[in-house]
């Protein structure tokens, strides 16, 4: 009688273990007949992250500082950021570690790239429909809070180790913040503008290009921030299944316990962020320039 | 008579879960607002509210805040869908139009203009004053042109590169309404749209607005809750309660013959000399007498702030009033002024 109350009545571990293993099979016969052509279907992707990858470590090093400092000012208009961007570029590359960089810069972008594409249209969609944005909004969660240790089995599984993999497993992690906040700038947008957009007759998708976006434009620039940030903060988990670049040597350090290779490259990816997030957010605060000067 | 540009019939919007439902207790068995929120929890927005809209004139709805009066203007152009009711604009059924009809509706036959501006906040004054020209698929030159006539009119030349946000409250609907004027439509709608400016600037909008109106003969929805404001620009007023019609009429008859209570709550302070015409006190000569000699002529529209000081110096206190076409509508005396006044 007791024994009820204490032991939780679970399933046998016989019929556990059998269940396990069943969707196991399930997934691995799933993965043979279809990781072939999931790869196929991923190759263009490996193909566009490689060539980024050559093509940034190609470059001599004096034109990289250049457009590093060139898009640093375009971005954010202040010699501060500008030069600390290229100062911080300048130590990476004395510090030797200028190649692992140019790795991990070219699948932060990839990453970055990819969320924005697959990102703003799923956010859209969010915002122009409540079934859409009760659908989509659990599947959010689980893929900021599983942890990515989870979904990595069965990207592995299915495609091995390698840059897609990881690649996806980036994507997933990141992608969340612009989806939400595409879809929550869009529906911030004043419902007055909206109504004076109806009353002149404006269609659909003359709202959508000519009003809603460009007025969620800082909201889904924030997004897009939030997104290059958690990419980043991706990096060593990616190294794990064979992505390169700061990653690596990190998690050298962590299973040599070398201290201060694991601070240099982690001090590194810490300069990467800091500068994506200072340009990229001084350049949403440009985007919206037009509010708050003069009268109200 | 001419055909009323808009027309309303018996239009009826009710706000709630099941407005259908609650359809016929409204207007078979005339229950009240707060009767038909109390027991079925839905709110009277429009209660069978009729009006015929003419076309060039300026046609005042007013009305407290609650009492239907931006519900009733936003059926006009659908931005809301009515309960019951019919709505033709032009002889065509409005309500009967599908999306694509509609938005043939609002690109080109009214435009809007709103109680906060609605501007767009990222675009420059050119572009919003452009919006419905862009709306319509104007193209970018044409669009120029027409925006900078508008800008000049409306007095907001060398505005046109500032974005809303660098504007004071005035000139932010002076942008607003030369948006709306700037798409050609017949039909303007405008929502309360001078109600939050200060009063001195309210009445310079209101100036512009006539003055324009003189010459473009638009015809134009104007809500208000403001009677001054529906005095002064009105051609006809309709009083709206409650989402129900209280009264309909031009400023004379509202003044001079309020319909309730409600009604003379609100004429109660206003300056009824600069409303009262000669036309409302004209006594009609008896028949075949010729008019007495010697007295002085003034227009049937003259108001009698400036009309009294004419009769206290006429003999007998009397004055001939003219219509507009020269014709004669009879004599007002002093002492009727003075009665009309005190109402």
């Amino acid at each position: 009688m007791w024994e009820f109350l204490t032991e939780f009545p679970a399933i046998g571990r016989r019929d556990l273990a059998v269940m396990k293993k069943a969707i196991d099979e399930a997934f691995k016969g799933f993965s043979r007949t279809y990781g072939e052509s999931l790869e196929n279907f991923f190759n263009p992707l490996l193909k566009f992250l490689v060539w980024i990858e050559k093509l940034l470590l190609a470059t001599p090093w004096p034109v990289i500082l250049v457009v590093v400092g060139g898009l640093a000012w375009l971005g954010s208009r202040s010699w501060k950021i500008t030069t600390g961007a290229v100062l911080a570029f300048v130590v990476i590359g004395v510090f030797d570690m200028w190649e692992d960089t140019m790795a991990t810069l070219a699948i932060i972008s990839v990453a970055t790239l990819l969320c924005i594409v697959i990102g703003i249209p799923v956010g859209i969609l969010m915002a122009r429909s409540e079934r859409m944005q009760q659908l989509i909004t659990p599947v959010l969660d689980v893929m900021q809070t599983i942890p990515s240790f989870v979904y990595l089995i069965p990207v592995v599984m299915l495609l091995g180790i390698g840059k897609v993999p990881g690649l996806i497993a980036v994507l997933i992690y990141a992608i969340p913040p612009v989806v939400r906040l595409t879809n929550l700038g869009i529906r911030l947008v004043d419902s007055e503008v909206l109504e004076a957009a109806d009353a002149f007759g404006a269609s659909p998708r003359q709202k959508l290009f000519g009003v809603q976006l460009p007025l969620a434009l800082p909201n889904i620039f924030a997004g897009v921030n939030q997104t290059i940030m958690m990419a980043l903060s991706m990096v060593v988990i990616a190294s794990m299944i064979g992505v390169k670049g700061l990653g690596v040597p990190v998690l050298r350090a962590i299973s040599n316990q070398y201290l201060a290779l694991g601070l240099m490259n982690g001090l590194a990816i810490v300069a990467l962020a800091i500068i994506f997030d200072r340009v990229s957010q001084s350049y949403g605060k440009r985007l919206q320039a037009y509010r708050g000067q003069g009268n109200d | 008579m001419t055909e009323p540009k808009i027309r309303i019939r018996n239009l009826y919007k009710i706000f709630g879960d099941h407005p259908d439902r609650v359809l016929p207790l409204v207007r078979d068995e005339a229950m009240g607002k707060d009767e038909l929120l109390e027991k079925h929890n839905h709110v009277l927005g429009v209660n069978n509210v009729s009006l015929d809209i003419f076309p060039k004139q300026v046609q005042v709805v007013m009305g407290l805040s609650g009492s239907g009066k931006s519900t009733l203007i936003r059926h006009i152009n659908r931005l809301i869908d009515p309960t019951g009711g019919e709505l033709t604009v032009d002889g065509e059924d409005v309500l009967a139009m599908d999306e694509t009809q509609l938005r043939a509706l609002r690109r080109h036959k009214m435009s809007m203009v709103f109680q906060k501006f609605a501007l767009l906040p990222h675009r420059t004054i050119a572009e919003n004053v452009g919006y419905g020209l862009e709306v319509q698929g104007m193209a970018d030159a044409e669009i120029a042109s027409h925006t900078q006539h508008w800008i000049d009119r409306v007095g907001l030349s060398g505005y046109e590169s500032h974005y809303p946000g660098q504007l004071s409250g005035g000139m932010q609907q002076r942008v607003g309404l030369a948006r709306g004027l700037a798409t050609d439509a017949d039909i303007l709608l405008m929502d309360e749209a001078f109600s939050a400016l200060d009063p001195l600037i309210r009445y310079d909008m209101q100036s512009i607005l006539l003055e324009l109106q003189n010459e473009l003969h638009k015809t134009i929805v104007f809500i208000t809750h403001d009677l001054d404001e529906a005095l002064r620009l009105g051609d006809d007023i309709a009083i709206l309660r409650d989402g129900g019609m209280v009264q309909q009429g031009d400023a004379q008859q509202i003044v001079l013959k309020p319909a309730d209570d409600y009604i003379r709550d609100f004429i109660k302070d206003i300056n009824r000399a600069k409303v009262i015409r000669l036309r409302a006190l004209a006594e009609p000569l008896p028949q075949g007498a010729a008019p007495p000699e010697g007295l002085p002529t003034l227009p049937a529209a003259t108001v009698l702030d400036d009309a009294m000081l004419a009769m206290s110096g006429a003999p007998g206190q009397t004055v001939l009033v003219e219509r507009q076409d020269g014709t004669l509508a009879g004599t007002a005396t002093l002492t009727q002024a003075i009665e009309a006044l005190h109402g």
